[in-house]
């Protein structure tokens, strides 16, 4: 007879798709964090002054800090002397200026991935900004974009060239106090993506960053910026991929979004990076600081993730709600497999008048896995009418893995309205047997029930991820139940 | 088509089937009576396949092959279909789809080819005619929200669509108005024919009056105490089950 334990013991034996290695030749420092390493970081990088000073006062900062320890997370401790803090793909010339230049070895690893830089950009009609280990690698669409007054581009690049935008937006919303992670962030970020879309624009296209750590006992800090002036709208999407190393590598990104007045910024993400193996062993720890400044009244940001990877997940995307009628929202997946943690929700920062916030998160918990959820909404003194609806639903397969809820209230105006849901629920061998009696078997029931569950998210993101990401699932939970 | 032969079934080391003999042949109905906890729906779990019971003896032929050893879909491929006593909830699973994957699992399995979504479409539409089933129900997630009744009526539409060799219903007519009974009878009776046979699970003979048996079973201490035609459905409605008790233990 088959109990559903002896069902999810038989849980994910598939390998990581994505953990191969490719074999370039990287410039890469030695392990270890001083000041003159972030001195070099910022001459690699042929940055202004300002940008080195700030990375400096980050470091120093940082010095003062230590880890957080406040997550439900538990991990060997981190030694920040054992990680090489910068390293890029060497290649013949100063760095490619197109997509021609690019090593075709990279280009491959990105077919591999399925993310065919040249068809993807042309096909789909999506911009890609490529970040292999730490460099920016190709940027798809650029000129198109130009055209119109939309910057897109890597964010060393955009150092160079719109030195006033970055020195304007930088640290404006995650300043290089703000964490332990962000502020590490702030003195050794290598690369990233930049985007600045002008007063009154749509930004036709969707924007999309694809990162890939590749070389070994390399962390990957990149930082992306994203400015929508006035009036502007863009969708911006992320996805993440990484080898399969036994030993487990850092990256802590730090991403912000300035909307300013009636801008719309949605930003989606799909993470995979490589969760470890059944035992734990290697894996992405994964702590990254995501934050949204809806500065502007009548602005809206919305985060949409997706996240099945990383041995660590360690990741609240948040907006603060600065303008009056501004918007925010957070649309979350979150599968822990295997051994994998995830401690992640949001901070919904509520400051301006009727003030808008929605949070769905899904956590589904497979394995031995452990999910938590930890959410912050906060209404400010003046924020007169503000309004936030939460649902947090988990779900749970098999009897070994965990769903964690640590939802935080703060309210300081008595107008506000602020609502929480939440529900736990298990894959039940009922719904299984079910589907099962209809002709469809075990693990195509689970992987419609799934899907399921996380429809209010997977509806938010744009169609082609939309499609990506249940696969994701698929595959990130096949064997989970046999 | 199917052939149960000294049928012995435990759940938790408890004797729930003692020796249950059955046979049915295509274009036939059969009705499984008997009070509560004599086994009926044990009967149709284990037919179906589920987990929990424990066949300790005797076996199961469907169309001449041995039931047991298929997995539950595999038998629902072969043509078993149980409309469920508490059918389940499938949150975010839209009805329409989940049907849609159902016949199109088995359409695979027999070496068709799958309905694309205009056919399918197509046949949604005829059947819900027959059952005065809201529309939309089919964009609702399955079962989720239904009242009892459309629950009940879900189950006999996916029926209808799935046209299955060997249907059993499990207590269908169990919390249903007597126009729901009656819609479900009429959705179940245009599905009579020569090549299918159909298992109606029921503690009531209410049901009986608008699905005419060919057969009516009596289950008492987990094995058939006592078989004959409708007429045997009308006694025990006027003398109830303690007769056939009675009779079971003088025997």
């Amino acid at each position: 007879m088959d109990t559903p334990n002896t069902e999810i013991d038989a849980l994910v034996r598939r390998e990581y798709q994505h953990g191969f290695v490719t074999d370039l030749e990287s410039d890469t420092v030695p392990p270890g964090l001083d000041e003159d390493v972030v001195r070099l970081i910022s001459r690699k990088k042929q940055e202004p002054a300002f940008l080195t000073e700030w990375r400096l006062r980050a470091y120093r900062h940082w010095l003062t800090m230590s880890e957080p320890r406040w997550a439900n997370l538990h991990h060997p401790p981190i030694d920040y002397d054992e990680i090489s803090y910068y390293s890029a793909p060497k290649s013949k010339d100063d760095g490619p200026k197109s997509l021609d230049e690019v090593d075709p070895k990279l280009l491959e690893t990105y077919e591999k991935l399925g993310i065919p830089l040249h068809e993807r950009a042309a096909l789909a009609g999506v911009a890609v900004d490529a970040v292999f280990d730490s460099v920016s690698v190709a940027t798809t669409f650029k000129d198109k974009l130009a055209e119109q007054g939309i910057v897109f581009c890597s964010f060393s690049e955009a150092v160079r060239e719109h030195p006033a935008l970055v020195e304007a937006y930088l640290g404006t919303v995650v300043p290089y106090t703000d964490n332990f992670f962000a502020t590490l962030n702030s003195a050794v970020f290598s690369d990233g993506s930049f985007c600045y879309v002008p007063k009154g624009l749509r930004c036709p296209m969707e924007l999309s960053t694809y990162f890939r750590i590749n070389a070994a006992k390399t962390g990957q800090f990149e930082r992306t910026l994203v400015v929508a002036d006035e009036g502007s709208y863009v969708s911006y999407l992320e996805g993440c991929t990484a080898p399969a190393r036994d030993e487990n590598q850092l990256h802590a990104a730090v991403v912000e979004l300035v909307a300013l007045e009636g801008a719309e910024i949605k930003y989606s993400t799909v993470q995979n990076w490589y969760p470890g193996d059944e035992h734990g062993t290697g894996g992405i720890y994964n702590f990254v600081t995501k934050r949204g400044d809806c500065r502007g009244n009548g602005s809206k940001i919305s985060w949409t993730q997706v996240e099945t990877g990383s041995a660590i997940t360690w990741k609240y995307p948040s907006c603060i709600l600065r303008g009056d009628d501004s918007v925010g929202a957070f649309y979350s997946v979150a599968l822990s497999n295997l051994r994998q943690q995830a401690d992640t929700g949001t901070k919904m920062i509520h400051l301006g008048r009727n003030t808008r916030s929605t949070v769905v998160s899904k956590g589904i918990s497979a394995g031995r896995g452990q999910n938590s959820y930890r959410g912050l909404v906060q209404i400010g003194k003046g924020a007169e009418n503000a309004r936030n609806y939460t649902q947090c639903d988990s779900l749970l397969m098999g009897d070994r893995c965990g769903a964690h809820t640590f939802p935080y209230m703060e309210v300081k105006n008595p107008s506000a309205k602020v609502e929480h849901e939440a529900t736990t629920s298990k894959i039940s061998d009922d719904q299984l047997f079910y589907c099962r009696q209809r002709g469809i078997g075990e693990e195509d029931a689970v992987s419609m029930i799934v899907n399921g569950f996380c429809k209010e998210v997977f509806r938010e993101l744009p169609m082609e991820f939309a499609v990506e990401a249940q696969k994701l699932l698929e595959v990130s939970l096949e064997g989970a139940v046999g | 088509m199917l052939e149960i032969r000294d049928l012995r079934v435990a759940v938790d080391g408890k004797d729930i089937l003692t020796g249950l003999d059955l046979r049915v042949a295509p274009g036939e109905v059969h009705a499984i009576m008997g009070p509560n906890g004599s086994g009926k729906s044990t009967l149709a779990h284990v037919l179906a396949g589920r987990d929990g019971y424990e066949v300790t003896g005797g076996e199961i032929l469907f169309e001449g092959r041995p039931l047991l050893d298929l997995a539950p879909e595999e038998r629902a491929c072969a043509g078993l279909f149980l409309a469920f006593q508490y059918p389940v909830e499938i949150p975010g699973v839209n009805n329409t789809y989940f049907l849609k994957a159902a016949v199109n699992a088995i359409r695979k399995h027999r070496g068709e080819p799958e309905l694309d979504a205009m056919d399918f479409l197509a046949l949604v539409r005829e059947k819900l005619a027959v059952l005065h089933m809201d529309e939309s129900l089919l964009k609702r997630g399955v079962n989720v929200g239904f009242s009892g009744g459309e629950k009940k009526r879900n189950e006999i539409f996916q029926l209808a669509i799935m046209e299955p060799r060997l249907a059993i219903l499990d207590e269908t007519d169990s919390g249903l108005d007597i126009d729901a009974l009656k819609d479900v009878a009429k959705g179940v009776n245009a599905l009579r024919s020569p090549e299918r046979a159909i298992i109606l699970v029921t503690h009531y003979q209410r049901l009986l009056d608008h699905i005419v048996p060919d057969r009516v079973h009596v289950l008492s201490g987990g094995r058939i105490a006592t078989s004959g035609g409708q007429d045997l459905a009308l006694e025990l409605e006027s003398r109830g089950y303690e007769w056939v008790r009675e009779a079971a233990a003088g025997a």
